[in-house]
């Protein structure tokens, strides 16, 4: 650990609170509907894209509408997508020639990005063409996370209406978190990722003539053993920066190459590395205000960020400190950081960034549901590894996915109001809404299906042949990259203990399912919350309230949160990264 | 339900094109237009052949040039194949890696502490730079390849450090690539 480590870090969290208002605002803005600078020339385009589909912009839907609009466009996009992926040969945009994808890597990914998640089976680089990159995988990055904003929205006027039938317009809601905020956002940034280094054409890949070329032994199917010399390198390309600025701002985290946010042409400076940070956190926390704004309550939504807030510091402070001890298991290594090398546990990381930028990009990439790396996960030490899996665990709730963030929070909320409710013998309510039996029991099964989804598939995964075969590091760690695999795909995070072997039938199957699960079954209970809580009469507020502003609630609200994270997953954490963490002090390899 | 199916059915295609096509050549040519060097990946040419980009390691294994990191990228800095080694911190096969290249790099500099990256693969497999304490250590060993004086090649060093982004984020560090193409132009 260093003094600038930590001094890095404290700015990014900075930066992070003064976004937050003037973004937040400016969503506010947008979904309300109010005069904003872009109006001039969005306007247009949102009318003609109106008028095209035939989507009337002036009727709102109740909540099952809203769930049913959600549904539909997401299965049909999905099926564009597993179309493209399965013709891409024949499409343009193909200067390697890539084949089309077998059925089941097809469909897993088609899941994967229309759920936010951007798990990825394979390696980006040597299987999907310019053509898929664009028109399927980033166009997902746009309308995923689009749709997840919308969803937030309607929660929020779910809790900010009284005695109303409807929660909004999908299509409205979905088109103008694209062309209000994500589309302008992407141009300004993506650019700015250029300027730093990322690539963006469509040229096939280079190549180039290596300085000194080498020799490398190979090994034939027979066994015999040969060399060969390789005089060049290719280098691939494609259009990253386009994608790289949607894949940060909607907390998708695909990456355009094989290792995401590590590859020197998706990240290749400091500069890049913070702007790619901030876009992750940006909106999520952007939402918070929002919250506040839209329910007339602007603690409340400062309440929320500071929960959030304090479950992040306390991620990145355990994540940077255990990292900057090194591996212990590694004899004559200097890992003490000066003004000359990073040290710590460098094993899968880049020196640009060295400790504090890994360890700080790792938490903030599994708080949000983001799921891009700019180091190895896998190679983290086992209390580092930890952080990232329990902020998947938690739910996804700190900061959180664009939209999905926050109406998870929000559960999380009833949830904490419902226990104080109990704990005073009231009727618990929040911002003058009753919250009764049925918005508690829609709560607890929004959380539980996640829970469950994890745990499950983990458990069946640890006793199949099919699934201990994915497994490529023995010992306890096995069981953290099986564990990590179902968290991240139930929880929509897309990161991966990376080592692991998930392009089989069994886990590209399984793991669709789980990220299926983990989006779907557990928004539609969250949308019946809304729509429930629309139609409620306001009550006032009487001084048995348990105000949902101020620091007594932050805390409830945090202790909520880890209270029901540690008893589901206590015990799959100390037989993984706990137990390893003990047997790699005590010098044992596997 | 069927005149839904239709709206979303448009609804995707529109969008698709927006989003999937002109959005993303839009950027393709603007960037083309404004930062053509960093769009086409920053390529290092010489009388007209392309030697790599100045943002993707390459292997050097010779004594008489600077050396990258461990690379898991394919057969080592296999810029189609970009990997970590994803090996756990207990894994044996990390364990044997780390002692084996311990080894050989304290035959080549005895005494000298060993910088924690060099001994590390990174996280893309394909790091351009190595930190300033893991090029001073190979200073020994090119400086008799070369029969180079250390301290020539400690200026040379220093030219090629790039600092902290105004002084506060990332780290120190040393591109080696462009660090052995100087070396080579040393008389």
């Amino acid at each position: 650990m260093t003094g600038n480590g930590w001094f890095q870090i404290f700015l990014f969290f900075c930066l992070v609170l003064a976004l937050t208002r003037p973004l937040g605002n400016f969503l506010y803005r947008v979904y309300e509907r109010k005069p904003t600078f872009l109006d001039r020339v969005l306007r247009p385009v949102e009318r003609l894209i109106y008028r095209i589909c035939g989507i009337d912009d002036t009727k709102e839907m109740d909540w099952k509408g809203y769930g049913f609009s959600m549904l539909l466009f997401s299965g049909v996009s999905l099926l564009l997508l597993y179309l493209i992926e399965r013709t891409q040969q024949w499409l343009p945009w193909n200067p390697q020639k890539l084949p089309n994808l077998a059925p089941d890597l097809a469909w897993n990914t088609a899941v994967s990005f229309t759920t936010n998640t951007n798990w990825q089976s394979y390696v980006p680089e040597s299987t999907m063409s310019y053509f898929t990159q664009m028109a399927g995988l980033a166009y997902h990055n746009f309308t995923s996370a689009a749709v997840g904003m919308a969803l937030a929205i309607a929660v929020i006027r779910g809790v900010a209406r009284k005695e109303s039938k409807t929660i909004g317009n999908f299509w409205v809601d979905t088109t103008r978190s694209m062309l209000w905020i994500l589309l302008p956002l992407c141009v300004i940034l993506g650019l700015a990722l250029v300027s730093q280094g990322v690539v963006q054409n469509l040229t096939p890949y280079t190549q180039a003539n290596l300085v000194e070329p080498q020799t490398i032994e190979k090994q034939a199917a027979d066994g015999t053993k040969s060399e060969d010399t390789v005089t060049t390198q290719v280098i691939a390309q494609g259009p990253v920066a386009s994608q790289e600025a949607i894949k940060m701002l909607g907390t998708n985290g695909g990456g355009f190459f094989n290792a995401n946010s590590a590859h020197p042409f998706e990240n290749p400076t400091p500069v890049s590395n913070l702007l790619e940070m901030l876009m992750i956190f940006a909106i999520p926390s952007a939402l918070t205000y929002t919250l506040g704004r839209m329910t007339g309550s602007a603690k409340h939504g400062w309440a929320v960020w500071s929960a959030m807030a304090g479950l992040f510091l306390t991620g990145v402070i355990v994540a940077y400190a255990t990292e900057s001890r090194g591996n212990p298991m590694l004899k004559g290594v200097n890992t003490t950081a000066s003004e000359t090398q990073a040290g710590g546990n460098m094993e899968g990381k880049e020196v640009r960034f060295g400790i504090a930028n890994s360890a700080l990009f790792t938490t903030v990439t599994t708080d949000a549901s983001c799921g891009a790396v700019n180091n190895a996960h896998d190679s983290l030490t086992p209390i580092a590894g930890m952080v990232p899996l329990i902020n998947i665990m938690l739910g996804e709730i700190v900061f959180g996915g664009v939209g999905s963030g926050l109406y998870g929070m929000i559960v999380f909320v009833i949830l904490a109001v419902f226990i104080a409710g109990l704990m005073v013998g009231r009727t618990p309510e929040y911002l003058g809404k009753k919250i009764e039996a049925f918005d508690v029991k829609m709560a607890v099964l929004s959380i539980l299906v996640s829970s469950l989804t994890i745990l499950i598939f983990a458990a069946i995964a640890i006793v199949t042949k099919a699934g201990l075969a994915g497994i490529s590091n023995p010992g306890p760690h096995g069981l953290s990259q099986i564990l990590y695999a179902y968290t991240s795909s139930a929880g929509n995070n897309g990161s991966a203990f990376a080592g692991i072997n998930a392009n089989t039938l069994w886990y590209n199957s399984t793991l669709a399912v789980a990220m299926l699960l983990g989006r779907f079954f557990a928004v539609i209970p969250v949308l019946a919350i809304a729509g429930n809580l629309a139609a409620k009469k306001q009550v006032p507020e009487s001084l048995g309230t348990f105000p949902v502003t101020g620091p007594l609630f932050t805390v409830l609200l945090i202790s909520v949160i880890v209270i029901v994270g540690a008893l589901t997953f206590f015990p799959s954490l100390s037989l993984g990264p706990i137990l390893e963490h003990l047997l790699m002090n005590a010098g044992k390899a596997f | 339900m069927k005149k839904e199916l239709i709206l979303a059915l448009r609804f995707t295609l529109v969008t698709t094109l927006v989003f999937g096509l002109v959005y993303p050549l839009c950027m393709t040519g603007l960037s083309q237009l404004i930062f053509p060097k960093q769009a086409a990946g920053s390529l290092i040419e010489k009388d007209g052949r392309i030697l790599g980009s100045r943002l993707i390691g390459q292997s050097f294994t010779s004594e008489k040039y600077f050396h990258s990191r461990p690379s898991a990228a394919g057969t080592g800095y296999d810029a189609g194949a970009s990997s970590g080694s994803n090996l756990a911190p207990t894994n044996q096969a990390l364990v044997d890696r780390v002692k084996s290249d311990v080894a050989k790099l304290q035959q080549e500099n005895p005494g000298a502490a060993i910088p924690a990256d060099l001994v590390t693969a990174s996280g893309s497999g394909l790091d351009p730079e190595i930190s300033p304490a893991a090029a001073d250590f190979q200073i020994p060993r090119i400086a008799k390849a070369r029969g180079l004086s250390a301290d020539r090649l400690r200026t040379l060093i220093a030219r090629h450090t790039e600092g902290r982004s105004i002084g506060i984020f990332g780290e120190p560090r040393v591109n080696v690539l462009e660090l052995n193409l100087d070396l080579d132009s040393l008389k």
